[in-house]
């Protein structure tokens, strides 16, 4: 495309050493390339700009929302702006003046007017339970109240005259706030502001993290235990008898989440299938059904079956390119089948391996129907309380929250294996 | 991936919403619990009042909460116009701002001209709701699968040495503590002051520990009369209409245990922002007429919250079973019965809710 042109040529022989290059237009010939590759970068990025928005509007942004809440919940001081600014000056050492109280009588006025008082009782009861109603009706009777504040509140209710409460509210006025990743670890702070665990009836989600590590753990490793001869078989039969079995890998993968787990509900369950066949064979007696579903087995079962397939495709892909013939010249240079197998075919079936365990294992992390429809009480995970606490509970700083720590582990995750196994080697299909 | 997942299943829901919406503005969208219970309220307020205004309804199922209507309310993207709630949460949907007030002096008047303020059981007007039905949470058993002596009492439930077998119970702690401290000798007076204190608290969970491992829970009104049919268990905490529906419309073999039923009331709220608010208070007027309430009690076992109404209530649908025994407020059934309370839920229910999933879990 770029030429020197002819009147830059000296003579044959002499070659031109300073003298710039050119296109035949007589623009210097980097400008030239210069020009053609933004014009190629700004051609590829207006063909990913879609996508790149589509992920932006949908992925990025919901997620970033999402975490913010985590840790900004300014319910409490846009509701009481007055008390907010007021409790500032609070030491915190006994209850709070007549100031604070006056700032908050009239906060009570405005939030009673708009009917925004429960959203800030909501606030506090996460963390002071039972004051929900002390707020309520706090707000009922907020036009009633005189001066001096202080008493007229505490007449009201006894708990107005609690320092505790106080406290917790002079936490919830901060917009900005540790409480719910506290929260999220079985955490909370004392009313002294020392953060301490909470009582051990109430402790659960450092243990459900972990039995949501662990349950991912065994299901991974199960995956990959069934999925790996099956992907040696597919990979060493002949194409077309391997084509025909893919397909019994294949068609489960495409039928609906849903279909497959009710399925295992009804091969599963007391009454079901599995267990009527053992029955009718004598096998186990009619008042001793063995308990597949709702628990962990149920849990661990299902998602097994459900993921498998996520492991046996990297694995195929990657074994269908090793020759055959690396396994038979071990062989003939005197190795045992298992040697050869251990020494020369695992080896090369790394990267498969470390695809599918990656792919399962993050998937079954945060899986959540499957668990909620087969898991009982005890198979569980952190997704289904994540569930819970932004379907139910409403609490969605502490949803957020626990997202946010499952996220954190998952990149910690995700950077440990790059550090063991390089994630460049990885080979999806 | 989840996220992905839901953002998409989010994304094509809300398009589903559009597209729902879009396709007939003008329909008055009703939100109910489904199964026998929505029927129930389909034959009675939706269809006259459909013949009557030639306004359509758009019927919609949900699982109780406030969940949704907050995301409604808050997205400022409301689809659902009037919503079937339970008593605390239309108390804390009042309070958070998500429904609107409703002057009880716009209701309709019984037929002697009694003012709706009097003419409704009282507790069953607040600022924002008005209630239809008073429900009960009982348990039952099935009467074919239990030989010699019959369950009678609460105790019963919680006694698995004389009644070997499964239970069934809601995954939530409201109701269910109710219960073990009945059935711990707690006298029904007496339950919510005890409740409050921690040792109550743990004095219930303990009564709940001794059958935890012979626990089926259920989340959705419709399925303990199927874990019941399916021999899943052998007793099951249920919505009392949802047992009475299965036993005299499908035959089934049910028998309810009134003994220590904890009951309740469902009101209607129509929320802030509703695109057909005025439709909506009109249906809501014409539902809880005197004759309406009495109306729907011909289709399921829950009592009328008007006074009114009572006298009125007459056969099932199949014309031969006496509706009126089968009232939770029937006096018989009151013997030993708790009334909700839905203050104590409203203040204890993110402490409790967190304890009894930490004690599921455990």
């Amino acid at each position: 495309m770029a030429t020197v042109s002819d009147h830059m040529t000296p003579g044959i022989g002499q070659v031109a050493v300073d003298a710039p290059l050119t296109a035949a237009d007589g623009t210097p010939l980097r400008k030239k390339l210069a020009q053609a590759n933004r014009r190629a970068r700004l051609r590829a990025t207006l063909l990913v700009a879609p996508l790149l928005l589509f992920v932006l509007i949908t992925f990025i942004v919901p997620i970033g929302q999402m975490l913010v809440r985590s840790f900004h919940e300014p319910t409490f001081s846009e509701v009481l702006p007055r008390t907010t600014e007021a409790l500032k000056q609070w030491d915190g050492a006994d209850l709070p003046d007549e100031a604070v109280f006056a700032a908050f009588a009239d906060d009570l006025k405005d939030a009673k007017e708009n009917r925004t008082i429960g959203q800030v009782a909501t606030r506090v009861n996460y963390a002071y339970a039972g004051s929900r109603s002390a707020f309520t009706s706090a707000a009922r009777k907020s036009t009633g109240f005189e001066a001096p504040y202080k008493e007229a509140l505490i007449a009201a209710d006894d708990v107005w005259g609690e320092r505790d409460l106080w406290a917790v509210m002079k936490r919830a006025s901060k917009s900005y706030t540790p409480e719910f990743y506290l929260a999220a670890v079985d955490r909370t702070t004392d009313v002294d502001g020392n953060i301490v665990m909470v009582d051990d009836f109430r402790q659960i989600y450092v243990k459900i993290l972990l039995r949501t590590l662990y349950l991912a753990g065994v299901i991974t490793g199960l995956c990959l235990l069934l999925g790996y001869p099956v992907a040696f078989l597919l990979a060493s039969l002949p194409t077309r008898t391997s084509n025909l079995l893919m397909i019994l890998v294949l068609l489960p993968f495409w039928t609906s989440l849903l279909v497959r787990t009710t399925a295992w509900i009804a091969l599963l369950q007391s009454q079901g299938i599995i267990n009527d066949v053992l029955v009718a064979m004598w096998l186990i007696d009619d008042d001793s059904r063995l308990q597949m579903i709702y628990n962990q087995t149920g849990t661990i079962i299902a998602m097994t079956h459900i993921l498998l397939p996520f492991s046996i495709l990297p694995l195929f892909s990657v074994m269908k390119t090793i020759p055959p013939t690396y396994m038979r010249a071990a062989r003939s240079l005197g190795a045992t089948p298992w040697t050869a197998f251990w020494k020369i075919y695992v080896p090369q079936t790394v990267p498969g391996i470390a695809a599918g365990v990656l792919l399962v294992f993050i998937l079954a992390v945060g899986y959540y129907i499957t668990p909620a429809l087969v898991g009982g009480q005890d198979g569980q995970l952190i997704s289904n309380f994540i569930a819970l606490h932004m379907q139910k509970t409403l609490n969605w700083s502490m949803a957020a929250a626990l997202g946010g720590i499952l996220l954190a582990t998952i990149m910690v995750l995700y950077w440990l294996f790059n550090k063991i196994v390089g994630i460049d080697r990885l080979k999806l299909g | 991936m989840k996220t992905v997942l839901k953002s998409t299943v989010m994304a094509a829901a809300a398009f589903g919403l559009f597209a729902g919406a879009s396709a007939s503005a003008d329909d008055l969208t009703v939100v109910s619990w489904g199964g026998a219970y929505t029927k129930s309220q389909v034959e009675a307020y939706q269809k006259p009042w459909m013949a009557k205004t030639g306004h359509n309804i758009r019927s919609e199922d949900y699982n109780g909460g406030i969940a949704e209507i907050k995301a409604q309310v808050e997205a400022g993207n409301v689809t659902w116009d009037i919503v079937d709630v339970e008593l605390s949460d239309a108390v804390r949907a009042c309070d958070e701002g998500l429904v609107i007030p409703i002057d009880p002096a716009e209701l309709p008047a019984a037929p002697d001209g009694t003012p709706a303020v009097d003419d409704f059981i009282p507790g069953t007007l607040s600022e924002c709701a008005v209630a239809t039905i008073v429900w009960s949470t009982i348990y039952s058993y099935d009467a074919s699968k239990i030989e010699g002596d019959k369950p009678t009492t609460i105790g019963d439930f919680f006694d698995t040495e004389k009644f070997p077998g499964k239970r069934g119970m809601r995954k939530s702690p409201k109701a269910n503590l109710e219960f073990a401290l009945l059935a711990d000798g707690v006298p029904a007076g007496d339950i919510y002051e005890i409740l409050a204190s921690p040792e109550g608290v743990e004095r219930a969970f303990k009564k709940l520990d001794t059958i935890k491992d012979s626990v089926v829970w259920w989340e959705a009104g419709a399925q303990p009369p199927q874990l019941l049919a399916d021999g899943e268990v052998l007793m099951t905490t249920a919505y009392n209409g949802r047992i009475f529906n299965a036993a005299a419309g499908e035959d089934k073999p049910f028998e309810i245990v009134w003994d220590g039923q904890v009951w309740d009331i469902d009101l209607w709220v129509i929320l802030e922002g509703a695109p057909n608010k005025d439709l909506a208070m009109d249906f809501l007027k014409f539902s809880t007429s005197t004759q309406a309430l009495a109306d729907q009690a011909k289709w399921i076992s829950y009592g009328p919250a008007r006074k009114s109404s009572a006298p009125l209530v007459g056969l099932y649908q199949d014309g031969k079973t006496e509706m009126g025994p089968q009232m939770p407020t029937a006096p018989a059934n009151m013997k030993n019965a708790v009334q909700n309370n839905f203050e104590f839920w409203a203040d204890h229910q993110d402490e409790l809710n967190e304890r009894f999933n930490a004690w599921l879990a455990g």
